[in-house]
């Protein structure tokens, strides 16, 4: 993993920042300029609230190089409550207590190693939303 | 435009050969199809191949195939499109051909993958994926197939096992093909107590990594007479793209790249999906060959499964697919899997199909997946 391409992604890693389109209001993630619905130029950020909703999930035994020491890890599309659908992996959860349509929200947890002297990716994964105490 | 027809066959049995390499499998299916088409020479040669540059350390293909087939100095490039690499090289050979840039064209795939471990090899096929935000995240080519497979069970309703005759009919077809990896039948037992990959995916939803090559010769209709007795007329070949991310499409389940791809095909070869004799899908993953029934119009949005189930799949059913095994039971080596697909849909219609022979096959169709659909490559061919 290269220093500035990690760099140039954190604010949608660490923070989820998208786009809102000023014609249709469509949120957008990641930030792609160009309202994906409308096809207008979207260039105002938008900060996601990280909240949103399990839309399937998987358990990834055979990872990538980079990504060995995490597995097994569970995988997952989720639903935002802006809209867009993104792919994260899940934490904080045992794979079997997961369902569709599980309500999640985002957490910043370390994604890939590269090695003992390489640098650490963090971004964005996602847990069951917490009962209130 | 100019009719063009494919003029000679050519490809390498599928597996893991440790003794070849990269080269010298495309170097083999080239000769093959040469020595099939009777043609001494060709003008131009395309590669199809995705991971050369990961997993064999080499990239420039086209002149490193052209040179050591002995063709050194004719037209040769490498095209790359993920898993639909093979099938996007054809897309313009066809193009050389039928605008009258040149008469005999090559076009070869061709995959080396079991030199490497499992985690290089996952992390090479990860690269079709969105790399920022898929691959980066974790997900890899077999994770997205299972995310699909568990909401397409979800949102129309079935089981995991719903999904087994994809495997069985392509099992049982790869039997009678020489070339394919796994030449043994499955049963539906085989199936439901199969070892999880990427849950719902497990072993035989999944097709497996291996090494090979295929090559197609094309030519103008109107000549392919003086090198075979038996052409096949490319009645459309057609490519279109959708989002690389599985999770940025308007909705996943559905594969816009595939269906206008075949939409495409269909319009400029004035056929429909009844005209069709056979399909081969791209069953990378079962759920993708259903995926693909749908958005090719031979089943309803969720009904692909169902066509399984009811025996509609098979060499005698209403749309037989993956008639000689399939990515599944063939095996799959990535770059070259859209030209297997090409010489098995021509084998069909050559009428040398053999135990696997569709009856009476004048139209064949073949539709070559890169990534989970962002490209997709619908071919139509027909006996001339």
């Amino acid at each position: 993993m290269e220093v500035a391409r990690y760099w140039r992604a954190n604010r949608q890693r660490y923070q989820l920042v998208g786009e809102v389109c000023p014609n249709c209001q469509g949120k957008i993630f990641p930030p792609r300029d160009v309202c994906p619905v409308c096809e207008k130029e979207a260039k105002t950020p938008f900060t996601f609230s990280g909240h949103g909703e399990v839309y399937s999930y998987s358990t990834v035994y055979q990872a990538a190089d980079g990504y060995e020491q995490a597995t097994p890890y569970t995988v997952a599309m989720i639903r935002l409550a802006e809209g867009p659908l993104i792919s994260a992996q899940l934490t904080d959860v045992d794979e079997s207590d997961v369902k569709i349509g599980m309500p999640v929200e985002m957490v910043t947890r370390a994604l890939r190693e590269d090695g003992e002297r390489g640098m650490i990716v963090y971004g964005y994964k996602f847990r069951p939303v917490m009962a209130v105490a | 435009m100019r009719d063009v027809s494919i003029i000679g066959l050519g490809q390498t049995p599928v597996g893991e050969h440790w003794e070849l390499s990269l080269r010298e499998l495309g170097f083999n299916a080239l000769n093959a199809a040469m020595r099939d088409a009777r043609a001494e020479r060709v003008e131009a040669l395309y590669v199809g191949n995705a991971l050369s540059g990961s997993l064999t350390g080499q990239e420039h293909l086209g002149a490193l195939i052209a040179d050591f087939a002995g063709l050194r100095g004719i037209e040769a490039v490498k095209v790359e499109a993920a898993c639909a690499s093979g099938a996007a090289a054809f897309r313009i050979g066809y193009a050389m051909v039928a605008g009258g840039l040149a008469d005999i064209v090559a076009v070869v795939g061709a995959e080396k993958m079991s030199d490497h471990k499992p985690e290089t090899v996952t992390a090479a096929m990860s690269l079709g994926l969105d790399g920022d935000y898929e691959g980066m995240q974790g997900l890899t080519h077999l994770g997205v197939g299972a995310l699909l497979m568990r909401r397409y069970m979800h949102e129309h309703g079935y089981e995991r096992g719903d999904f087994a005759n994809f495997a069985i009919t392509a099992h049982a077809n790869a039997r009678a093909n020489p070339n394919a990896m796994y030449r043994s039948a499955i049963s539906a037992r085989h199936f439901n107590e199969a070892k999880p990959m990427a849950d719902p995916v497990s072993l035989f939803d999944s097709a497996p990594a291996a090494d090979g090559a295929a090559c197609v010769i094309l030519a103008p209709s109107q000549i392919a007479r003086d090198f075979t007795d038996k052409p096949v007329r490319v009645r459309a070949s057609a490519v279109a793209t959708d989002t690389v991310a599985a999770h940025d499409r308007r909705d996943p389940l559905y594969l816009e790249g595939a269906a206008m791809s075949a939409q495409r095909a269909y319009a400029a070869a004035g056929l429909g999906p009844d005209d069709i004799d056979l399909l081969e899908t791209h069953d990378a993953f079962t759920v993708m060959s259903a995926l693909s029934l749908e958005a090719c119009g031979f089943a309803a949005r969720g009904k692909g499964v169902r066509l399984a189930m009811d025996g509609e799949i098979g060499l005698r059913g209403r749309i037989p697919i993956t008639t000689m095994g399939g990515l599944k039971a063939r095996g799959n080596p990535v770059g070259a899997t859209g030209l297997y697909q090409l010489v098995e849909v021509a084998q069909q219609l050559r009428g040398e199909a053999g135990d696997n022979q569709v009856a009476n096959a004048r139209l064949g169709m073949a539709q070559n997946i890169g990534g989970s659909g962002g490209t997709v490559v619908t071919t139509i061919l027909e006996r001339q």
